[in-house]
């Protein structure tokens, strides 16, 4: 239990530090120096666009995330939003595990015709208002594997897109600057 | 190649050298003999790869049906040309090696070409077409427009059912509770403890095969990245080792040792990934945490030295695409020293963690005798004791100077995978800092000469997983005429049926995240 602990303290808090930070959302004030200086050349980038989020939001949004045949890239990124130098989650955004629960749907990948109809019934089981992300080249326009026998291509022939984020993958600053559109968008 | 071991003369004398990174041989072989052959291989216990067909209809008028194996002397692959094209078939090797079963399924959906057992019944349902397209319909065939859509008909699929006092089934995905790619599990369970599991698969299915027949040899390497988005080193190096093997490309040193250097990288990106994953499926979210901001720290050094976060268009015919700059190689040197330091801290934590390693030991358990019969391949195989790693057991550039060592464990439970992993990291740390030490000077890509026509080639690569395999075939004026990618979650997925059983439900994520298997890398 002490090597646990000490090694929390010893870490500190990695998440890219906010500037303006809202006192009464986030308990936090300040963060330890880290020891290992990271390599983060986008911190102000993510640190800018976390205090949009803040300013935009401001409360919690329920993603569900639906793989509708990516090659995996993009999952790989979508799971580093969640690291602690993103911290996603601390935003108040949540990835839940209902199409029930969720506010906005994120879609990677071509539509693989195997999975057209599993990403329909997600969609539908939504309920409104509801957002669609479409994530990555695939997502936005079919990507290099484009429409075939076993392939619709990108999300929009199957379902009504609101933004699309490119990239290959996409990198998690692209990510949550896209979700970010898409809510700011909606909230207009 | 001396075929000392196995019986069928045929192939010592037939079998001619295949270009392949490793050593090949390719033998075409009649019906008999290909009968035979796969019953002396199975004698030897050579390692089964993959198994795949093709349509030479338009060339001799007949079909084939490869398979690859893996033998102490290097790979062998054998042909057998099916001359009946009104109802092609082969003999089956299910029997021999079961995890051939689901790739016959495969071929069937692809080519129509039957796989025939005797004295058995074999599975007709459909692997890689559920209903997206008509019955009688084989993509794979020259004469089928890749370019045609169908609209999905319903089609219902047969789970087998376990029947009995207080048997019920637990139907989970294609969609998945997190961030997970899709497939189906349908559980046949008592109370919580799992009596079956099944799975079905192929949800991802890109027609990934048909597309490489519309691209050029010198591009096809970026869809070979894009197979499975998380072993783009190794699929991406495969292609080209295959291409490179056909055109008798040179590849220059520096370059050889840059790819595994990103193939280095590649694999402790994934092994940090997995054990946070594992120590939060366990419940232990500060593993989590800390691994997965070692990863981040990773992939952000990856940026300063290979230009990306994902190395998915690093690895090129040739060579690779960017270089690394001296500033890079301090920064490299500075992160693997970080890292071994960081994970020996995070292991300690792991291992004297009593609720941690309860929930490892005796999880999901693979026994050895299970995993030499039925083919395990790389991470999962070396967990439970069956030790084959081909930069070991078949060096290629620049493994052949690495001496790099082999990981085994023999529980083959959870708690074997995370060592495992553990392991394979500090392995990986030591290779990246040898390679780097060793880095010669010199260019980083040489020109590659356009395929003669015709030309099959293979190359296996040892990813994260496992080893992946791509067989290319050459066709004229730089196109591709057939190009098989294998991976080896082909012959893992089988496994995990038999890892999970007599285990609970709850105990599933964690079973299934310490396998880590490739979805899109199986259905194609």
């Amino acid at each position: 239990m002490l090597t646990i602990l000490s090694r929390m303290i010893r870490t500190g808090i990695l998440t890219e530090p906010r500037t303006e930070q809202n006192p009464a959302l986030s308990p936090e004030s300040g963060s330890r120096p880290r020891t290992a200086a990271p390599l983060n050349e986008d911190a102000a980038t993510v640190e800018a666009l976390q205090r949009e989020l803040w300013k935009t939001l401001g409360r919690a949004l329920c993603i569900r995330h639906v793989d509708a045949g990516s090659c995996n890239g993009c999952e790989l990124e979508i799971n580093a939003i969640n690291n602690p130098y993103y911290n996603l989650e601390g935003m108040g955004i949540k990835f839940v595990a209902s199409p029930r629960h969720a506010d906005l749907l994120l879609v990677t990948g071509p539509v693989s015709v195997n999975m057209e109809e599993a990403l329909r019934r997600t969609y539908d089981a939504m309920p409104n208002p509801k957002l669609v992300v479409a994530l990555g080249d695939c997502g936005a326009c079919g990507g290099i594997f484009g429409k075939n026998y076993a392939s619709r291509g990108g999300i929009s022939s199957i379902l009504p897109v609101d933004q699309t984020i490119a990239g290959c993958p996409p990198s998690p600053a692209a990510i949550i600057t896209g979700i970010l559109q898409a809510i700011s968008s909606a909230a207009r | 190649m001396n075929f000392a071991s196995l019986n069928s003369a045929k192939l010592a004398s037939s079998g001619k050298t295949l270009p392949s990174n490793i050593a090949a041989t390719h033998a075409i072989l009649d019906r008999a003999e290909w009968q035979r052959a796969i019953g002396d291989l199975r004698a030897i216990d050579a390692v089964f790869l993959s198994l795949w067909g093709a349509d030479d209809f338009d060339r001799d008028g007949s079909f084939s049906i490869y398979a690859a194996f893996l033998l102490a002397e290097g790979a062998l692959v054998l042909q057998h040309k099916i001359t009946d094209v009104i109802a092609p078939s082969y003999p089956s090797l299910a029997r021999a090696f079961p995890a051939a079963a689901r790739m016959e399924r495969a071929v069937y959906d692809l080519f129509g070409i039957v796989s025939v057992s005797v004295g058995h019944e074999s599975d007709q349902r459909g692997w890689l077409r559920h209903a997206g397209w008509p019955e009688g319909l084989y993509p794979l065939r020259r004469s089928f427009d890749g370019a045609q859509q169908y609209p999905v008909q319903s089609e219902p699929y047969e789970f087998v059912q376990v029947e009995g006092n207080g048997v019920h089934e637990i139907a989970v995905g294609p969609v998945h509770a997190g961030t997970i790619e899709p497939g189906h599990f349908r559980f046949s369970v008592v109370g919580e403890k799992v009596l079956r599991l099944e799975e079905r698969l192929g949800y991802t299915h890109k027609g990934t095969a048909k597309l490489f027949e519309s691209l050029t040899q010198t591009e096809a390497h970026r869809l070979a990245a894009r197979l499975s988005g998380d072993s783009a080193v190794a699929f991406s190096w495969a292609y080209c080792a295959a291409l490179e093997a056909i055109t008798a490309t040179a590849v220059p040193l520096r370059a050889s040792s840059l790819r595994a250097l990103a193939l280095e990288h590649e694999r402790i990106a994934n092994h940090l990934g997995d054990l946070g994953a594992l120590g939060n499926d366990a419940g232990f979210a500060l593993g989590l945490t800390h691994f997965s901001r070692l990863k981040e720290d990773l992939l952000r050094v990856n940026v300063a030295a290979f230009g990306a976060r994902y190395l998915l268009d690093y690895i090129v015919p040739g060579g690779v695409a960017v270089d690394l700059s001296k500033t890079a190689h301090a920064l490299l040197e500075e992160q693997y020293r970080t890292l071994a330091h960081e994970v020996a801290g995070l292991r300690a934590i792991y291992d004297d963690h009593g609720g941690l390693q309860d929930r490892f030991r005796e999880a999901g358990r693979l026994t050895p005798e299970l995993a030499q019969d039925l083919g395990a391949m790389g991470l999962i195989a070396r967990a439970s004791g069956v030790a084959h790693d081909l930069r070991i057991d078949h060096p290629w550039a620049p493994y052949d100077v690495l001496a790099t060592q082999l990981i085994t464990q023999s529980d083959g439970d959870v708690a074997a995978r995370v060592q495992v992993r553990f392991d394979d990291l500090s392995e990986s740390l030591r290779l990246c800092q040898t390679l780097l030490n060793t880095l010669a000077t010199g260019p980083i890509q040489a020109e590659v000469a356009v395929a003669n026509s015709d030309q099959l080639g293979i190359a296996l690569i040892e990813g994260w997983r496992g080893p992946v395999m791509i067989a290319l075939e050459c066709g004229a004026h730089n196109s591709i005429r057939r190009c098989h990618a294998h991976d080896p979650s082909w012959q893992n997925w089988p496994l995990l049926e038999y890892a999970i059983l007599g285990n609970i439900v709850p105990d599933f994520p964690l079973i299934n995240k310490s396998f880590n298997l490739s979805y899109s890398g199986q259905d194609g």
